[in-house]
């Protein structure tokens, strides 16, 4: 039960963050959710992320941050064994299976699904 | 003058009482993401056994399926005008951005409209995802090595 709390709590304050952001300032959804992709690698860079979803658990993978993170984690992993090069071999190691699955069902709805606007 | 000064206050106060009833929104809702995401998370490692490395990506594709069938229905739309941030920073926000760019350009044709433009939102967190992660791990690497 804890797990859910902490994930909630987690989640729920990134958001208010971004939410603060959005009104005090002029950016729009896509600046935000573009720094914070920064943001997500910047905090994998002193392992820093880790800690936090040891902590949050699934709080912590659920916001657009933690895209960054694993952007920069499978990159640090490949270039573990392959060098300088396995940062660009394995950038999309771990969220492969995000990016096809939103690619494969953004295209399959739509074309089965009619504009609503 | 004290007219003056209760404009001056009631201005002040207006937009601060939107801002913190938005921010409790996108709290509730982005925490509901988190929660679900959690419950996803301990029903696949402990009924089906997933090890937390097989059972992350699921999870995150359990999400992003919803989110895109959720779209094309046409309810996400209506969620995010209430919750705001709290429907756009979750990943479910980014597989939103990409199903409806897909869909809005639909008339334009399958190749020139839904191939071509189903980046148009969503490609940007992928662009700086990967350029930062790049710097950054390239900074990571020389130090450590």
């Amino acid at each position: 039960m804890m797990n859910y709390i902490l994930s909630f709590v987690f989640c729920g304050a990134v958001c208010v963050i971004a939410q603060l952001i959005y009104e005090y300032t002029t950016l729009t959804p896509g600046h935000i959710t573009s720094l914070f992709v920064c943001i997500g690698s910047f905090l994998d860079l002193f392992h820093f992320y880790d800690r936090l979803i040891e902590w949050f658990h699934a709080g912590a993978m659920v916001p657009i941050t933690s895209f960054g993170h694993s952007l920069m984690h499978g990159a640090m992993k490949q270039a573990e064994e392959f060098g300088i090069l396995g940062i660009a071999m394995g950038m999309f190691d771990l969220t492969a299976a995000g990016i096809t699955c939103a690619i494969l069902f953004a295209f399959l709805v739509a074309i089965f699904f009619k504009p609503k606007s | 003058m004290d007219k003056k000064t209760y404009e001056r206050i009631a201005k002040q106060k207006k937009p601060k009482k939107y801002v913190l009833k938005h921010s409790l929104y996108a709290f509730i809702s982005g925490g509901i993401i988190g929660a679900i995401a959690q419950g996803i998370l301990d029903i696949l490692m402990n009924y089906f056994d997933f090890s937390q490395e097989k059972a992350v990506p699921v999870m995150s594709m359990t999400l992003v399926v919803a989110a895109c069938i959720l779209t094309g229905l046409g309810w996400y739309d209506k969620l995010a005008d209430k919750a705001g941030a709290g429907m756009f920073i979750p990943i479910t926000g980014f597989a939103n951005s990409m199903t409806s760019s897909a869909l809005e350009s639909k008339s334009e044709g399958l190749v020139l409209g839904i191939g071509s433009n189903m980046f148009k939102l969503g490609g940007t967190v992928i662009t700086f995802g990967i350029v930062s992660s790049f710097i950054l791990g390239v900074i990571r690497y020389v130090f450590l090595h």
